[in-house]
């Protein structure tokens, strides 16, 4: 099992994110649990939500407390007591922002766990380029495949698919832009982190 | 048709499916995304329903009481304060006999207020003369609406489906939709007991006195009776239309070789049986019992399904509400069960555990924690699953100290934020 918790604040739309993960696995034949984590939802507020992808059917109902993947779609959650609070050992994090994993206080975390285990990716900015609107949570999915591909708990092509049928007309395809531009800001990101091993 | 969907978005297009009439319903968390997917396809036109926006629960439900008077198939939802603001009406549609299908989110009640997910609404209504079904999953909460209807209709009585706030109806899972002809198959038009005609009148909720309100009550004890066979029936039917298991008077996991087995309602169960098969590769014969009608209280397929040799010493009900100076609703009813009829575990030790009161998550790590003292006889008749001790005695220690030792709740949430 495949387990993410994303962090993001009231109104970014994780609820929205966790749930095109769970549709993208699901049209991959994989079963997906989405669900938020139930909070008195204030615009602003910290906010989670959460997504379990397996190959058998998922029972259990409790929160994530073990992600193998966080998605941090706001950096000033960065420092909330517990963000990384039961991440795997080797598990993966990604957080949107436009400044660098050391300017954000995350060095250490870098340099225990490996660059390309955590990265930060500008899902706010490609946002707003590519849909014009700043809303994270397509452009992070789309770092997120990146970032996981090894894994492979999820495909670039089937989130594509999950955005294009969640949302429509300029809406699906700037979502989906941006998704694209985050897969390959990642991919990019990664192949610099390998060269420089 | 399979599809990735959240609870509430599935057992909207599964309401859809039984051409509901009228749908009349007030917003309350966590059950509104049903009647706003619902509201909307009835705009669309792709619904053909009368959908009314009333100004309270209790108006929902009376206004669900005419519609079926008037001989119209009719829906309605809510959740926690919504449902006890409905309690006159929603005692009223079973005393009347009238069909109406509701689903209740379950949610807790207040004070403190809480929008989270326990059994408490549900579980006050109990003795109000409607049939209770909980859903385990988001596939069983849309299939035992379609249920619902027929079993409803078929009695004269009506059904409440009971489907976990938040923790089914706003998680997205993979549930296969049926298709409209099959619903057709299945659920015949709505041919109401009773109906205000104009061509034929009758007047329906007249006063009854001392002379006859016993054998009205009776009637409605009867039916009661008669839906304990028609629940396996329609499951049956079911299964036979749709080529999947949902529904029914309860269901076992793993209880063949059990010695101790957990009983519980709703979404729960899911978390229990990833529980139990863990327990099982320590070596634990743990299993599940998994009340699906709650009303009527299955006590004959409960004492049957347990069986009566003596290997199982111990049943562990799980409350997902409390019965403050009673214990656990669910215990009496199963402790009454097994005391009475035939057959049955007569000396199994039954404990309460009350869990996952207003939202707290029932996890995996407690229940394994819990079943293990269980299964070693350390586990006290009545417990909490993850008591905050040290929160309860730092406020009892406060109310002994002193008189006018204020508000206990936000005592307690004032000490939460103060601790290191």
């Amino acid at each position: 099992m495949f387990q993410v918790r994303f962090h993001g604040r009231g109104g970014q739309g994780v609820v929205t994110a966790a749930e095109l993960l769970a549709s993208a696995a699901f049209r991959e034949d994989r079963y997906a649990q989405a669900f938020p984590s139930f909070g008195s939802e204030r615009m602003g507020a910290p906010v989670m939500s959460f997504c379990r992808i397996d190959d058998k059917p998922i029972r259990t109902r409790e929160p994530v407390s073990e992600p193998d993947a966080l998605l941090i779609q706001d950096p000033t959650l960065l420092h909330q007591a517990g963000i990384f609070e039961g991440l795997r050992p080797d598990g993966y994090v990604l957080v949107n922002s436009a400044r660098g994993a050391g300017d954000l206080g995350l060095a250490s975390f870098v340099a225990e766990h490996g660059k390309e285990r955590l990265l930060v990716v500008p899902a706010t900015q490609l946002a707003l380029t590519h849909l014009g609107r700043p809303l994270p949570g397509a452009p992070m999915l789309g770092g997120f495949a990146a970032l996981t591909q090894t894994e492979g708990p999820v495909s670039l092509g089937a989130l594509l698919a999950a955005i294009t049928e969640r949302f429509t007309g300029k809406v699906a395809a700037g979502n989906a832009d941006a998704a694209r531009a985050a897969f390959d800001f990642v991919t990019d990101e990664l192949k610099g982190v390998a060269q420089h091993a | 048709m399979l599809k990735q969907i959240e609870g509430s978005r599935a057992v909207a297009e599964s309401v859809a499916m039984c051409r509901p009439r009228v749908i009349c319903a007030y917003p309350i968390t966590p059950q509104t995304h049903i009647v706003e997917a619902l509201g909307a396809m009835v705009k669309k036109g792709e619904l053909n329903a009368e959908f009314l926006n009333v100004e309270s629960e209790f108006a929902a439900m009376s206004v669900a009481i005419g519609a079926e008077a008037a001989g119209a198939r009719a829906y309605t939802a809510t959740a926690s304060q919504g449902l006890l603001y409905m309690s006159e009406a929603v005692y009223n549609a079973a005393g009347l006999g009238l069909p109406v299908v509701m689903t209740v989110a379950n949610r807790a009640i207040g004070a403190p207020i809480n929008i989270w997910n326990d059994h408490s609404d549900a579980m006050s209504q109990r003795d109000a003369g409607w049939i209770q079904l909980y859903a385990e999953t988001n596939q069983e909460a849309a299939d035992l609406h379609i249920q619902a209807f027929r079993i409803a209709e078929e009695l004269s009585n009506p059904v409440m489906v009971c489907m976990d706030g938040f923790l089914l109806t706003h998680a997205s899972e993979r549930v296969d939709l049926p298709e409209q002809d099959q619903v057709d198959a299945f659920l015949p038009p709505y041919m109401p007991r009773q109906v205000l005609d104009p061509d034929d009148p009758v007047s329906i909720g007249a006063m009854v006195g001392p002379e006859a309100f016993t054998e009205v009550r009776y009637l409605g004890y009867e039916r009661m009776r008669q839906a304990l066979e028609l629940i396996p029936a329609v499951e049956a039917d079911f299964g036979a239309q749709f080529g999947r298991g949902s529904g029914g008077l309860l269901k076992l996991y793993r209880t063949d070789d059990a010695d101790l087995i957990v009983v519980a309602l709703g979404s729960v169960l899911g978390t229990v049986k990833d529980a139990i098969d863990e327990l099982r590769d320590d070596g634990l014969r743990v299993g599940a019992l998994a009340i699906t009608t709650f009303r009527p209280f299955p006590a004959q397929a409960v004492r049957d399904a347990l069986g009566d040799d003596d290997r199982l010493r111990r049943l562990v009900v799980l409350e997902r509400s409390l019965a403050p100076g009673s214990g656990g609703v669910v215990t009496a009813d199963l402790r009454t069960a097994l005391a009475t009829g035939d057959g049955g575990p007569r000396d199994a030790i039954v404990s309460t555990v009350i869990a996952g009161l207003g939202g707290r998550p029932v996890t995996r790590d407690s229940l394994r924690r819990m079943l293990t003292s269980a299964s070693r006889g350390a586990l006290p008749a009545f417990s909490f699953l993850d008591l905050d001790r040290g929160l309860v005695d730092g406020e009892l220690t406060r109310i002994r100290a002193t008189r006018r030792s204020g508000p206990s709740a936000e005592n307690i949430l004032r000490d939460l934020v103060g601790r290191p």
